[in-house]
């Protein structure tokens, strides 16, 4: 199997992103909490990423952010897919009355403004991670849901499918033998997609007051505290938000090939 | 420069003074008519020009503002409020009230019973004359209790109001001196048969009247022609639009959009000195951000413990870092030196780790975590302060933790209902009502639970005493009981941050509110 | 009745009820939240006797379910009734902001659809080669940015650095249509820069899917080009997703963009909505909601009606 270029190189940022999320603790040059500088310094040889607004050492606090930015954004897409895909392809298979019931549920959670959804949360249920990723994950789902129905809808009548009814193949059968492989790659495309939605989500709820707490801040929440110097190129503000462009885009890479991967899986011709 | 001459020069510069009449005045002070020219024509370059659509960006509307003065709450509806209305009184510069609806005030010996004089010829948008019983039916209003008035506690005082000719007389059930600065207060707007049937018309004696109202987002005014004062209201027409985003409104003074804005974040004053279209105004005044403890809830009723918390707080770094040195340090009372006697031998308190410590360990505090809560919206920096203030006080041993709330709801479910908070306070014009309105034991919003009967008896005593130097004094001891004993913890003041166009004339800083007390549409002109 | 028609008034039907069923959960929500309108409005200065007062004058002393019928008798007249907080009248202040919604939608989706699946198209066709990389990389660096970076961003360049546009895009009525379109040029730039790649994205992806199928190589070897394979017989059967992910991003248009507005001051229904969850102001979040709601459940009615006419096999089921 040969990996191209491309797909290394998302592959070996993404595992640096994991490795230093890991090991923050041990290479972060300040802890994330002292104001060690003035505020918004420029990159220097003592800050290497600057300052931030309080004068906190911005690569220090990118690392520890990374934790757990990666982690909830990683674990609340997991979450949104497996369930989303699942009731997704059990409504287009089954149709009738399942498909209707999971659809219109959907259609009701789609509805209500998440707004009040995300106030309602963060009144009665208790702050933490635990709590922000299931509120993450299933609030996502809808969207899996929808997109994995139109999409196995379209399988679910081919003749292949058929032929596995008639031969009467399991429900799990079908749907994870002959759908799924067949829905990959549109579901992949948008996994590396809602990762990134997730990553931007978690500084949404959290400016909401739901989630991280400080001193611990996510990638977008650093950007959001320092928002005010954005348009005056300081680099608290960019470099959080260059650190979510380049995950973003190393993930998609990734992404990209196990697509062109999974679209090979078919049988088919070319790679 | 001496004080005298800067007077001249504001009032030179506020028209009130001719030419001639300045360089002969300066002259008198030794300056020499030279040099009294140059002035003079700095001053004079800044004569009012009529004409032209003044725009100011305000923060803080939402689509949910009502026009009815006694609800105002935010910087928006007060900008409002404060170009179509006008009140009896206004808070002038240094410490005086400038005659507005009223033209003279005056009291009994005691400060028992008020005289306002209304003036004559001031008339309500609708066409109907400004009578003292509308002034009375104004007041009354605010006191019905079905007002919703967040005027009620000042009113609260006036035993009887009787309107008789031109004349309104209030009789106080105690005495207090200050009463003319309560009249300030901007929910008292008259408003025609008090705004009664209508609270929400819009319908004030102010230089400008509303023409179209869009609430969170713009209100445009046209030039009231039967005005009386011809100081105020240059421009034909003005508009205040409600812009909540800092960068947005930053653009847009930058661009031109708005002539005049609120707000400059204090971090990025440094940057926006580049652009030469646009002046930055500062004004040092009584609004401060605080850290607010219940005296009655554990662990903080125990004054070491608070003394601990008080002596942990690094102010100078706040001032720096927070408000980016456009402020001052506090010293956990909630007056400065913007309050008329104002105590300023009053020791300045530092951060001292080892003190804090000290105070700590005598508290005998459990040593369970110290939960500080704070949302962004509770000041302008709010959550980063708090984390600032809790890297200080870990260094002093002290187990300080920051717990995010959310904005919505911070002012219901946190403020005034935890027992530590992050809040602000805009100040008042004088201290009695600044004290009067958070540290009087009764006060409705005495949010830190300050309960100190002798701090409160000095305080009814000071209200009516008419000797200042005897009041300076009494003050000097309120400050030093809340400074020692009390929950406040008072890290800074900060100075309003604001801006204009360079084109925009006429701006005289006046501490006692944002955007020149309000007064910035109706008292600045566009320079062709 | 044809089986297309049952269907849509069968799904029209179903859709009234989830939007009842919606005002519902609404209700219950804004219930749920601590405060109510009349703490929201007094603030701190609430005596009890005040808040009292206030309550009976906005009917707020009646138990839950009675103000929940009151409020659904009077909206099935079409009577919105008055804001709790400032009693402006509902429907006019709705009616305007809708409006204004809408045109920033639409200016923004007439670009953003056929960009993205033309971009989309361009990238599955030179798949693995420059453009396809070249597009992609720039849709994904915009899409990662928060919507209030790519707006400061904009607002930087346009503003400031190129004097073209305003930063503040307020409309009012009475304004001229292309005096509107210059308004909003700003916030439609970043809308569209946040939702292209998404749309972009999920038309290469489908389209790659089908790309592998016996009929697409039967196509190819009939002599036609790479783009007319891909226009006439590998877009109508890779729609499905296609039009999912549309639907998802045109309702996120109408629904999701409030931090946009806020940044620009757009005066639209999103911020409208926000204000008053915050006052707890039940009649305008309940119609603003529904107003919600009816958008996203009308988009995904006609979602899986596209669905359905581009299948042949599910136009004409067995």
């Amino acid at each position: 199997m040969r990996i191209p270029v491309s797909a290394l190189l998302g592959m070996s940022i993404t595992t640096i992103f994991v490795l230093i999320a890991i090991f923050a603790p041990w290479i972060a040059p300040y802890p994330i909490e002292s104001a060690v500088g003035k505020v918004w310094e420029n990159p220097s040889t003592t800050y290497w990423l600057g300052t931030d607004t309080i004068g906190r050492d911005i690569l220090s606090r990118l690392l520890y952010g990374a934790q757990v930015t990666i982690f909830v954004a990683l674990v609340s897409s997991l979450l949104a897919f497996s369930m989303g895909a699942f009731f997704g392809f059990l409504a287009a298979t089954r149709g009738g009355w399942i498909d209707m019931v999971l659809s219109r549920a959907v259609d009701l959670m789609m509805a209500v403004p998440s707004l009040i959804v995300a106030l309602v949360v963060l009144s009665v249920l208790p702050l933490n991670l635990t709590v922000l990723i299931l509120v993450m994950g299933i609030l996502d789902s809808t969207r899996v849901f929808r997109l994995s129905r139109a999409v196995a809808v379209d399988i679910a009548v081919m003749d292949y499918v058929e032929a596995a009814r008639l031969r009467g193949e399991k429900q799990g059968w079908i749907i994870f033998r002959e759908i799924l492989p067949n829905a990959l790659s549109p579901l992949v495309a948008e996994f590396g997609l809602r990762f990134i939605f997730a990553v931007l989500f978690i500084s949404t709820l959290s400016f909401l007051g739901l989630g991280i707490q400080p001193p611990l801040s996510d990638w977008g929440g650093m950007v959001r505290e320092n928002k005010d110097g954005l348009v005056y190129g300081k680099a608290a503000a960019l470099m959080p938000a260059l650190a979510i462009a380049v995950l973003a885009i190393s993930v998609n890479l990734v992404a990209d090939w196990v697509l062109q991967r999974t679209s090979s899986l078919k049988g088919g011709r070319g790679a | 420069m001496s004080n005298e001459l800067n007077h001249l020069l504001g009032l030179a510069t506020a028209g009130k003074m001719s030419r001639r009449e300045f360089a002969g005045r300066a002259a008198a002070l030794g300056v020499t008519t030279a040099m009294a020219g140059a002035m003079a024509s700095t001053a004079f370059a800044d004569t009012p020009v009529k004409g032209g659509v003044l725009r100011a960006g305000v923060q803080g509307g939402q689509s949910t503002d009502s026009l009815d003065p006694a609800l105002a709450a935010s910087d928006v509806p007060f900008m409002i409020n404060s170009t179509w209305g006008e009140m009896l009184v206004d808070a002038g510069l240094k410490g005086t009230v400038e005659m507005r609806a009223a033209e003279e005030v005056s009291s009994n010996k005691d400060a028992t019973e008020w005289k306002f004089k209304i003036r004559k010829g001031v008339e309500f948008h609708n066409g109907a004359p400004l009578t003292s019983a509308d002034v009375v039916a104004t007041l009354k209003r605010h006191t019905d209790e079905k007002s919703k008035s967040g005027a009620l506690g000042i009113v609260k005082g006036i035993k009887e109001m009787k309107a008789d000719g031109d004349m309104v007389t209030l009789t106080l059930a105690a005495a207090n001196a200050d009463l003319p600065f309560l009249m300030a207060d901007y929910h008292l707007v008259i408003q025609p048969g008090g705004g009664v049937d209508k609270p929400d018309a819009g319908i004030g004696s102010g230089p400008y009247k509303i023409v179209d109202n869009e609430p969170g987002v713009r209100t445009a005014f046209e030039k009231n022609k039967n005005y009386w004062d011809a100081n105020r209201g240059f421009a034909d027409q003005v508009e205040v639009l409600s812009i909540n985003d800092n960068t947005a409104r930053t653009a847009a003074i930058q661009a031109g959009q708005i002539h005049i804005m609120t707000r400059i974040d204090p971090k990025i004053v440094e940057m926006l000195k580049g652009d030469s279209n646009v002046v930055i105004e500062r004004a040092a005044g009584p609004g401060h951000y605080v850290f607010i403890m219940e005296c009655t809830k554990a662990p903080f009723d125990n004054n070491d413990l608070r003394m601990a918390l008080k002596l942990a707080i690094n102010r100078q770094d706040m001032v720096d870092k927070i408000l980016g040195g456009m402020g001052s340090r506090g010293n956990d009372f909630p007056i400065n030196a913007s309050y008329p006697l104002f105590d300023d031998t009053i020791a300045q308190r530092e951060y001292d780790a080892a003190a804090a410590a000290a105070a700590y360990k005598k508290s005998g505090h459990d040593g369970s975590p110290i939960i500080l809560q704070v949302a962004p919206g509770a000041f302008p920096g709010a959550v980063e302060a708090a984390q600032l203030f809790q890297v200080s006080a870990n260094a002093a041993g002290i187990p300080l933790q920051v717990k995010l709330e959310p904005d919505d709801g911070y002012w219901s479910n946190v403020w005034n209902v935890a027992p530590f908070c992050a809040s602000y306070w805009g100040g008042r014009p004088v201290q009695d009502q600044m004290y009067s309105t958070a540290y009087l034991s009764t006060a409705d919003w005495n949010d830190t639970k300050f309960i100190n009967k002798h701090f409160d008896e000095v305080l009814i005593a000071a209200r009516g005493e008419l000797d200042q130097a005897k009041r300076k004094t009494m003050y000097s001891e309120l400050a030093n009981l809340v400074r020692d004993t009390g929950g406040l913890i008072c890290p800074m003041f900060n100075d309003w941050v604001e801006g204009r166009r360079k084109e925009v004339g006429g701006w005289v800083a006046n501490p006692a509110g944002t955007l020149m007390d309000g007064k910035a549409l109706s008292m600045c002109w566009l320079n062709a | 009745m044809h089986p297309l028609l049952k269907l849509v008034v069968q799904r029209l039907v179903l859709g009234l009820l989830l939007l009842l069923a919606v005002s519902v959960v609404i209700f219950l929500g804004v219930e749920m939240l601590p405060g109510d309108t009349a703490q929201a409005i007094l603030g701190q200065s609430a005596t009890p006797v005040a808040l009292a007062n206030l309550r009976a004058q906005m009917g707020l002393d009646q138990p839950p379910w009675v103000r929940y019928f009151t409020w659904l008798a009077h909206a099935l007249q079409g009577d919105l009734g008055k804001a709790l907080t400032n009693n402006k009248d509902i429907a006019h202040a709705i009616g305007q902001r809708l409006g204004n919604t809408l045109f920033l939608a639409v200016c923004a989706a007439v670009i953003a659809v056929p960009l993205a699946i033309g971009l989309g198209l361009i990238a599955a066709r030179h798949h693995g080669r420059w453009p396809d990389k070249l597009i992609s990389g720039v849709t994904l660096a915009m899409i990662s940015l928060p919507e209030f970076v790519a707006a400061y961003f904009v607002i930087f360049l346009l503003t400031q650095v190129v004097h073209v546009f305003q930063p503040v895009s307020m409309v009012f009525p009475g304004m001229g249509f292309f005096a509107q379109l210059k308004a909003v040029a700003l916030p439609m730039i970043v809308l569209v820069m946040v939702v292209l790649a998404h749309m972009m994205r999920m038309t290469r992806a489908a389209i790659l899917n089908v790309m592998q199928s016996a009929y697409i190589e039967t196509a190819e070897l009939k002599g036609l080009s790479p783009m007319q394979v891909i226009w006439r017989h590998a877009l109508p059967n890779a729609i499905a997703p296609i039009i999912s992910v549309v639907v998802i991003n045109l309702a996120y248009l109408v629904v999701g963009v409030v931090v946009v507005e806020v940044v620009f001051s757009y005066n639209a229904l999103g911020q409208y909505l926000v204000d008053h969850v915050a006052k707890r102001d039940l009649p305008v979040v309940q119609a603003v909601g529904i107003i919600f709601a009816a958008v996203y459940i009308g988009l995904n009615i006609l979602a899986d009606l596209i669905g359905i006419i581009a299948n042949p096999r599910l136009r004409h089921p067995k």
